[in-house]
């Protein structure tokens, strides 16, 4: 049989009654999960591992599907609404979105958010469905090297986010990096920067940063400017709908969104976050209107959204295809499989492909269940925003508050949460840009193990990243990305200056 | 080591001893049992509690169960809380093992596992060492011979540094004369993200928990060269490091502890309970189902070989230069 059979076959699988009971439950609770920060797709299915002891494997398994995939669309909702990231990988969605939020198109932004999310996770789902096997090969030739070129390329990414001055944003780069780097370090074992706090020992979690930074700071700093009787309520403008040009300034993003989301998740050490960062670099850069960038310009949700949502496809890939668990998530499902006694491996699509087929045709139907649940929701979701500001930065700080303590129930991130926060006030005070900190703080770590794992493997020779022609040819873009802007610049102004030298003449 | 027949052995004398004196104790059945697990819902020693609590129901010794996780570095940010706020608890047990010994350690902790009280040991995962299926190596000695010769040319993976994998690559080094701190171990943060690695040829070798590479091995992407159970394994087609010359055995070991300041009666009763478990049908088939291979040892003897499986990883970590 080949893939459209067996995919039709799974579909038969899919859509009986129960099956359909079990994705709608799934898409459900996974969206109300990724709207609370902290509480993640991962520590849910942990927590309904036993379910597995009770119903068949199939009806497991779509249900963990539809919570993999709504907490991706449940996390946008409150990065665009309140400024709060559900998830490490929405994080960048609150930068324009809330924007969007406040400029009256939280419609807007909420749409296509849930359409691009969609687009990409249907399109991702055909990439499992049809080129799972080539994409998987080509995702373990990324060596430790060509991983550090990666997070190379990615700090460039920084310059879109840095705001007015180069040395604050790179000065908040820093503290983001500092912040990364507390915790065991996974090549020693040794404990850096922790203080004795034990339960630093695990580093802080970015989420925990993201609510402080942006939430907590926020709220801090709208109280600090507070005049009572004044309540500013933001107004809805025009329609509640995507405009015709919003549509039009969307499709694109959505597309390169899932190319750049797609494959990287499917890297074994790709994760959700880093195409998120490209996305919104290649959007700022390609905007007709990269002014709009930073005041809620809808390209920096579309794309940086389907490129959330196309990773979560990818990381299925190895998932599938080899066994491989290359996120949290995707971990804990095996341990699913394991307590069937089925042992994920590369035969899996051969032993079990009633079950996998069942599973991808369920990510299709989840799909179109979770755009069917999210849209109309969007005419609540606004009104959200008609609370008066005391009562709804307060929710918010309550929101934050117990997302937080969800996380590990421990009162020290609970502490970390609120000095963060007043970090954050201090930093919109005078006017630091904070997302810089959250990029250093994912891509920094990032960067030093695989830069070591690659020293240890090369016995400590440096011309590994030039050699290998992966990691050569990454760190070319990243020059181009970085140094071909100016050098373009510099030779139109030389042109200019020719020409009205050739003129004086 | 005791072998794990005269540790089976020992467990049963124990155990009619045990029987003999306090019938009282078997007979009785816990009215809630509360279990501390120091790891994130999902990991192995939230899998050990989960499992223990449905075949501790299955067999009616307790009516009922209640898990506690306090995640964090490998146990350490759970262990003060068990010694603490657990102190004295004669109903309560922690899920912990080897990995949390070697934690401890490496993190400076003020804490060890001797401060515990040691109820039983339940069981054990061996290592793997594998290679690419491309790879020059062909036994454990073609291995060892390239690591006698220099350790820094054989880059292997495994998980976080000082974990079991990083500790037996040490052993291996020690045993075959080369020195464990000049190894060149690449830590991943996962069996997921070593294996692919390894799946990818950017290291030389990995190791692993066997169930971590098992079916990689079936597909004939990797291959095993050595477990380091203490004997072959049915069922796979591996020999030992012991066979091919090499002097280690390691078991990722998993067990439970009481809270410190428990009294005897209390002590004995639950030891009592975990080794009426350990002997059941339904334990037997769960170890079976997650490929966990039992090495029940319980009370003093259990006592014994924590102290000296402190003493035996700290001197390794030390070796490695981690501690």
């Amino acid at each position: 049989m080949n893939a459209f059979d067996q995919l039709l076959h799974g579909f038969a699988v899919a859509l009986t009654p129960v099956n359909l009971m079990w994705c709608l439950v799934g898409t459900t609770l996974g969206t109300a999960i990724g709207v609370l920060p902290g509480l993640g797709p991962a520590l849910t299915i942990a927590l309904l591992l036993p379910i597995t002891f009770k119903v068949d494997p199939a009806a497991a398994f779509i249900l963990f599907a539809g919570i993999y995939y709504g907490a991706m669309y449940g996390g946008s909702t409150t990065s665009i609404l309140l400024n709060t990231p559900g998830e490490s990988a929405t994080i960048v969605t609150a930068l324009e979105g809330n924007k969007m939020a406040r400029n009256g198109r939280a419609g807007a932004a909420l749409a296509t958010s849930a359409i691009g999310s969609f687009v990409a996770g249907t399109i991702g789902t055909l990439g499992i469905t049809f080129l799972a096997p080539v994409v998987v090969d080509w995702a373990l030739r990324f060596g430790p090297a060509d991983y550090f070129a990666l997070m190379i390329l990615a700090f460039v990414t920084v310059s879109a986010v840095l705001g007015s001055s180069a040395t604050r944003g790179l000065a908040t780069l820093f503290l983001g990096i500092f912040l990364g780097l507390i915790g065991v370090d996974l090549q020693t074992g040794q404990a850096r920067f922790t203080f004795g706090v034990p339960e630093l020992l695990d580093g802080i979690n970015v989420i925990i940063v993201a609510v402080g930074l942006f939430a907590v700071g926020e709220t801090l700093y709208v109280a600090s400017r507070y005049r009572s009787g004044v309540d500013e309520i933001i107004p809805l403008k025009g329609s509640l709908w995507m405009t015709r040009e919003e549509w039009g300034r969307s499709w694109k993003p959505w597309l390169r969104g899932t190319a750049l989301g797609f494959p990287i998740g499917a890297m074994p050490a790709g994760g959700a976050e880093i195409p998120t960062f490209l996305s919104y670099y290649v959007e700022k850069k390609l905007s007709r209107k990269p002014e709009e960038f930073g005041h809620g310009a809808i390209e920096g949700v579309a794309g940086p959204e389907a490129a959330n949502n196309a990773s979560a496809a990818g990381v299925l890939v190895p998932m599938l295809t080899l066994g491989l668990p290359t996120s949290a998530t995707a971990a804990i499902m095996l341990s699913a499989f394991q307590s069937y006694g089925i042992n994920p491996g590369p035969l899996l699509f051969e032993s079990q492909a009633t079950l996998v087929w069942g599973l991808i045709a369920s990510l299709f139907i989840g799909n179109v269940m979770l755009l069917v649940l999210n849209l109309p929701m969007i005419a609540i979701w606004v009104k959200m925003l008609r609370i008066p500001a005391p009562q709804l930065y307060a929710g918010i700080l309550v929101f934050a508050t117990i997302g937080t303590y969800g996380i590990t129930q421990s009162p020290v991130d609970l502490i970390l949460l609120y000095v963060i926060g007043g970090l954050g006030y201090l930093m919109r005070r005078y006017d630091f840009p904070t997302a810089p900190v959250i990029i250093g703080m994912i891509l920094g770590p990032l960067a030093e193990q695989n830069f070591r794992q690659a020293m240890t493997i090369s016995a400590g020779d440096w011309t590994v990243f030039f050699t290998r022609p992966i990691s050569a040819t990454i760190l070319v873009l990243a020059l181009l990305a970085l140094a071909g802007p100016r050098l373009f610049g510099l030779w139109q102004t030389m042109r200019l200056k020719n020409q009205a030298l050739a003129g004086d003449s | 080591m005791l072998t794990r027949r005269e540790l089976l052995a020992t467990t049963v004398v124990a155990g009619a001893v045990q029987g003999l004196g306090l019938s009282f104790a078997q007979a009785q059945t816990l009215d809630m049992l509360k279990m501390f697990v120091p790891a994130a819902p999902g990991g192995g020693w939230d899998q050990t509690a989960r499992s223990l609590e449905a075949a501790l129901r299955a067999t009616k010794a307790v009516n009922g169960v209640q898990i506690t996780n306090v995640p964090g570095a490998g146990g350490a940010v759970g262990m003060p809380q068990f010694l603490n706020q657990w102190k004295g608890q004669g109903n309560a047990l922690m899920v912990a093992g080897m990995v949390m010994v070697g934690a401890l350690i490496a993190n400076k902790s003020p804490f060890s596992l001797t401060q515990v009280t040691p109820i039983a040991r339940l069981t054990g995962e061996f290592l793997a060492l594998c290679v690419p299926a491309g790879s020059a190596f062909k036994s454990a000695k073609d291995f060892a011979d390239a690591l006698k010769a220099d350790p820094t040319k054989v880059p292997v993976a495994g998980g976080s540094a000082g974990g079991s994998d990083h500790i037996l690559l040490g052993m291996i080094a020690k045993a075959v004369g080369a020195q464990p701190a000049k190894v060149s171990y690449v830590a991943f943060s996962g069996g997921g993200p070593a294996t692919a690695a390894l799946l990818g040829s950017q290291v030389a070798a990995g190791i692993s928990g066997y169930g971590e590479f098992g079916e990689q091995i079936k597909a004939g992407k990797l291959r095993v060269l050595a477990i380091s159970a203490d004997k072959r394994v049915d069922g796979i087609d591996a020999p030992t490091l012991k066979e091919q010359g090499i002097d280690v055995e390691l078991f990722n070991w998993r067990g439970v502890f009481a809270p410190p300041g428990v009294n005897d009666a209390q002590r004995t009763a639950m030891i009592a309970v975990i080794e009426k478990l350990a002997a059941s049908k339904e334990w037997a088939e769960t170890c079976k189902r997650q490929d966990w291979t039992q090495i029940t040892l319980t009370g003093a003897d259990y006592g014994k070989f924590i102290t000296e499986e402190t003493a035996r990883i700290g001197g390794i970590l030390k070796e490695l230069g981690l501690a």
